[in-house]
């Protein structure tokens, strides 16, 4: 993570409102869900995947963000109903649309690969 | 609690110790081969074509026709004659061009994770439920809940859409070229509506999350849908997307109102439980 991104995430407590204040809790996501996606920011991985979907832009990654579990920088896995956490190897840029991309790219890598665990629920349970 | 003997209790599944939720670590290297669609998906080609005609077929021999070309590697398939028929293109978990030349049905389209659906005609109610991923274009009108309990990718409906559109919306962005009826966007968690015409009543009522863009005249806001700001970014990101559907806003994309949650009923703190529990 860079420095900026952890004062943001790690740092920062998230207490803004009365309420939050009252409560010692942050109330919502740490990222804003609503960010609509900056095309200038795709990466070539992405624009491959799309191109080779049919699709004139993010389609259903549109909905993708970069979160964080506990401290550490992930992204959700609707498919799993869990988080894939990003590696502290990969340095990530400041910018939100930046990070976004990364997390769309990380998490259609991890989706597709044969280590995925849709792949053994697939085995396990498909029935046609 | 008394000790449960531990042989017995195991045996019958029962244990004294706290339940907690189930972690599962997965590794995957990045740098793996660059594999862009599903491990279980069919490897489809698009430029190889098929046509159904489903004139005197049930709706499960349609999908299962479907299915079938498919796995034979076509990726390109017109359903001729749908008369009509509720429950039709539903389930495909793949990459394909599906094309329906008539209407269809109640809940067409559901279940879908991928594929790029165009459908010339109308469609019933809870078209698109619980899409996941892809596109569908419908070219003349839709009845109610419109892209029900929606996760992702773009439901577009050129005409206009019944009452209760996009209920429990959670991603996704659906686009009505018209009108859409009341309670539009109730109950949404995530993702983005726009409306190029007016909305009815109770829009975005108890609305979690999510942007709801209107184009026309909304009848009545819904508790807890408050007017947000349109960004430079909003206007970018809707240019772009109603251009890919050769839509246009009627009064231009600037003049569109963009709606969000007020969040006044966000409750769900670890205080709230005790200080209810004062109350009553």
């Amino acid at each position: 993570m860079s420095n900026k991104e952890e004062e943001f995430v790690v740092g920062a407590d998230g207490l803004d409102t009365d309420r939050e204040k009252d409560i010692g809790q942050h109330i919502g996501y740490r990222y804003d869900v609503n960010l609509v996606p900056d095309l200038k920011f795709i990466t070539p991985f992405l624009q491959k995947y799309i191109d080779k979907m049919g699709w004139k832009d993010l389609n259903w990654l549109e909905d993708v963000h970069m979160g964080y579990e506990e401290d550490q920088a992930a992204v959700f896995d609707r498919n799993i109903n869990g988080w894939v956490t990003i590696p502290d190897s990969i340095k990530l840029p400041d910018n939100q649309q930046e990070r976004d991309m990364i997390a769309r790219e990380l998490l259609i890598k991890f989706q597709m690969s044969e280590n995925h665990p849709m792949v053994d629920l697939n085995n396990a349970y498909r029935k046609f | 609690m008394a000790k449960l003997k531990q042989d017995k209790s195991h045996e019958m599944g029962l244990h004294e110790e706290q339940l907690k939720g189930r972690t599962q670590q997965r590794f995957f290297s990045i740098d793996e081969s660059e594999n862009l669609t599903y491990f279980h998906s069919f490897d489809v080609d698009t430029s190889k074509s098929a046509t159904i005609d489903a004139q005197d077929m049930t709706p499960r021999e349609i999908n299962r026709e479907i299915r079938e070309l498919m796995e034979k590697g076509i990726g390109d398939i017109t359903v001729d004659n749908p008369m009509s028929r509720h429950g039709v293109g539903v389930g495909i978990l793949n990459r394909l061009n599906l094309t329906f030349s008539d209407s269809l049905g109640y809940f067409g389209c559901g279940l879908i994770d991928g594929p790029n659906v165009h459908i010339k005609g109308r469609v019933g109610w809870s078209c698109a439920e619980n899409m996941m991923a892809g596109t569908v274009v419908i070219d003349g009108n839709a009845g109610s809940t419109f892209g029900a309990a929606i996760r992702g990718g773009d439901l577009v409906c050129k005409g206009s859409v019944g009452a209760r559109t996009g209920i429990d919306q959670k991603g996704g962005t659906i686009i009505v070229g018209g009108k859409t009826g009341a309670f539009s966007g109730f109950m949404m968690q995530r993702g983005r509506m726009i409306i190029l015409g007016d909305a009815g009543m109770n829009l975005g009522d108890s609305m979690y999350d999510g942007t709801i863009y209107v184009g026309g005249e909304v009848e009545e806001l819904g508790v807890d849908c408050v007017p947000g700001e349109m960004t430079e970014l909003d206007i970018r990101y809707l240019t772009e997307k109603l251009g890919n559907y050769d839509m246009k806003a009627p009064n231009g994309i600037e003049k569109m109102q963009k709606y969000v949650s007020g969040k006044t009923l966000w409750n769900y703190d670890n205080l709230e439980p005790n200080e209810k529990k004062l109350i009553l």
